[in-house]
């Protein structure tokens, strides 16, 4: 036969494919079925979230934050929440601290469920997605008793917290947290030494420290490449200063490494939240300013002071002094930040947000080159995208 | 070495000070302001330098403030691990002047830059890959600017005749609705006439 000139294939994956994780438009250019070029289409989710903010006050700005990374949305009002509290010069106090890190943990691990089996789906086990979801389920309820929403929380304000945890909360949560441990166990006997797995996954998408740096990784991600690097203990916001745990890390940054790193991560969050229910401290759950925070629903009832004061904080919000500030939390997926630009109004002048998903994402064509289609599938499992925060 | 950011902040100025228009210190952040001619140099140093070591570049995001001459502010945030600190770094520019593209120094800029150039249309010179990135296909204008209105000028919907969706200007059911929030919280300044209590007070805005 004779010899043929065989040319480049293009091909499209997604918009809408399962193991895009949400709307990933992603031009390849196949060399028979090895990715040559790897160009990410994202916005298809684009929502102007940052153009949104700026026409909302500080307050109304919170719930956008849920619907950033909607896996994980409390560590998003985490951020926006301490970049104000900076701009206003207020500390919250310790109780609120407590709440806010115990739920953030809680938001990790759910995080890490989401993406750790639903990343294994994608490299062919069904099981553990069916299984994590039924934890998600339990971890979401927490959530919906402390603030109303199994998601979408709205729960941490700017100084502190919307409302206290309710009676009995703590006992299940620790009842919960108990238990967990052996769903890890259950769930690393199905993955961690699964051959099919590990053929899938171990020097795949295979990045060094150096490479991460260069791409601004950061989260598990820049810590499967050997970086001990966590804004949890490196930058230490809220109360993390006082509380025990360890940085798992990587050796060889592949798309294994990456899983082992959440894997381990879960089973920081668990201390960290026992720790932060056996330390939880009194007190109010929200700074003592009524001109920033909205007096009881009591105290309304009774004085027509706290009654100017609610109505002034859902109309007019409070004005917040000219200054800007980056702040950034560890959140499930990175280093998520918010640049706040405030002009002295009642709404920000400018909120950058910096989504970890954003950098990683990019780094989509340098780990997938040279590798099969199927390996870009594990690679975006791994690199755990979420397109609400990609597009905002 | 362990510097704190106020050390690191007098380290920058004694060295590339003469490079920087501004070297200041606001909320535990250090800020160098440059000019768009030097950025590259600073940014460079910024990285290679060996007490600095900002490997990493965060975050690229551009501030429009329409009143200055040149609107454009971009911000470049770098951290250093070996450090923990953080940098920021400032670009004035106006719609027509380029700036330098920071690509070459981090693979990360690509897309920051990318974005900046989307949302509001602040160029940047040599860049490989200067396109759209976040909004739709055959979008245009740039809609983080602060003259662009929040509802945009187009929306879309699926015309059942036609098969496809189609693009039309914005209709508006009800006018968008803008409060004026900026009246002070402590209760309004201006005398009322015929209020006899506010006299002392009314005599001291008057002097």
């Amino acid at each position: 036969m004779a010899e043929m000139e065989i040319k480049n294939y293009n091909l499209n994956f997604g918009p809408q494919h399962p193991a895009a994780h949400g709307v990933l438009r992603m031009v390849l250019e196949m060399d028979g079925e090895v990715i040559d070029r790897c160009d990410p289409h994202i916005g298809l989710l684009h929502r102007g979230t940052e153009k949104l903010i700026e026409y909302k006050t500080y307050l109304q700005a919170v719930p956008y934050f849920d619907r950033l990374d909607y896996v994980a949305p409390q560590n998003q009002e985490h951020a926006f929440a301490l970049a104000t509290e900076k701009l206003l010069g207020i500390e919250v106090p310790p109780r609120a601290q407590y709440i806010r890190v115990l739920f953030a943990e809680i938001g990790r691990i759910l995080n890490h469920l989401l993406n750790v089996t639903s990343y294994a789906m994608d490299v062919g086990a069904m099981t553990p997605m069916l299984w994590g979801f039924e934890e998600r389920e339990v971890l979401m309820e927490f959530c919906e008793r402390v603030s109303g929403a199994r998601m979408h929380m709205n729960y941490f304000r700017p100084g502190g917290v919307s409302s206290d945890m309710p009676a009995g909360l703590s006992d299940d949560i620790n009842t919960w947290a108990e238990n967990f441990v052996q769903f890890i166990d259950d769930l690393e006997t199905l993955l961690t030494e699964n051959r099919i797995f590990k053929q899938r996954t171990v020097d795949i998408g295979v990045i060094s420290a150096e490479q991460c740096f260069d791409w601004g990784f950061s989260g598990p991600n820049i810590r499967a490449s050997g970086v001990a690097w966590d804004l949890r203990k490196s930058q230490p916001y809220d109360c993390y200063a006082d509380l025990d745990f360890e940085i798992p890390v990587g050796i060889n940054g592949d798309c294994y490494d990456r899983y082992v790193v959440r894997i381990l991560e879960m089973r920081e969050s668990l201390k960290i939240i026992h720790q932060c229910l056996d330390k939880m401290p009194g007190g109010p759950c929200k700074v003592d300013d009524q001109k920033i925070t909205p007096p009881s629903r009591a105290a309304m009832k009774s004085s027509m002071e706290a009654l100017i004061h609610h109505f002034k904080l859902y109309t007019e919000g409070y004005h917040v002094p000219a200054g800007e500030t980056y702040t950034a939390v560890e959140a499930p997926k990175g280093e998520f930040a918010v640049f706040l630009v405030s002009d002295g109004t009642n709404k920000p002048y400018r909120c950058k947000i910096r989504a970890p998903g954003f950098a990683h994402l990019q780094a989509m064509e340098f780990l997938s080159k040279g590798h099969m289609l199927a390996d870009a599938v594990a690679n975006i499992g791994s690199i755990d995208v979420v397109f609400g925060e990609i597009d905002r | 070495m362990d510097l704190d950011i106020k050390d690191l902040g007098d380290y920058i100025s004694s060295t590339i000070g003469a490079d920087a228009d501004d070297v200041s210190y606001a909320q535990d952040e250090l800020t160098v302001t440059v000019s768009a001619d030097k950025l590259i140099k600073t940014l460079g140093f910024l990285r290679d330098d060996a007490n600095c070591q900002f490997k990493q570049l965060m975050d690229i995001c551009g501030v429009d403030y329409p009143s200055q001459p040149l609107r454009f502010c971009v911000v470049y945030h770098l951290l250093s691990l070996t450090l923990n600190l953080r940098v920021r770094v400032k670009v004035w520019t106006d719609e027509d002047t380029a700036i330098p593209t920071a690509t070459g120094l981090f693979s990360s800029a690509g897309w920051f830059e990318r974005e900046a150039w989307d949302l509001f249309g602040i160029y940047f010179s040599d860049h490989p890959d200067l396109r759209r990135i976040l909004t739709d296909y055959g979008f245009e204008g740039h809609p983080l600017r602060k003259d662009f209105p929040l509802t945009g000028y187009v929306e879309l919907r699926y015309d059942d005749e036609q098969k496809r969706v189609v693009y039309e200007p914005v209709k508006l059911t009800q006018e968008f609705r803008s409060f004026d929030f900026l009246s002070p919280w402590e209760g309004v300044q201006t005398v009322l006439p015929g209020d006899e209590k506010a006299e002392d007070a009314g005599k001291e805005d008057a002097s």
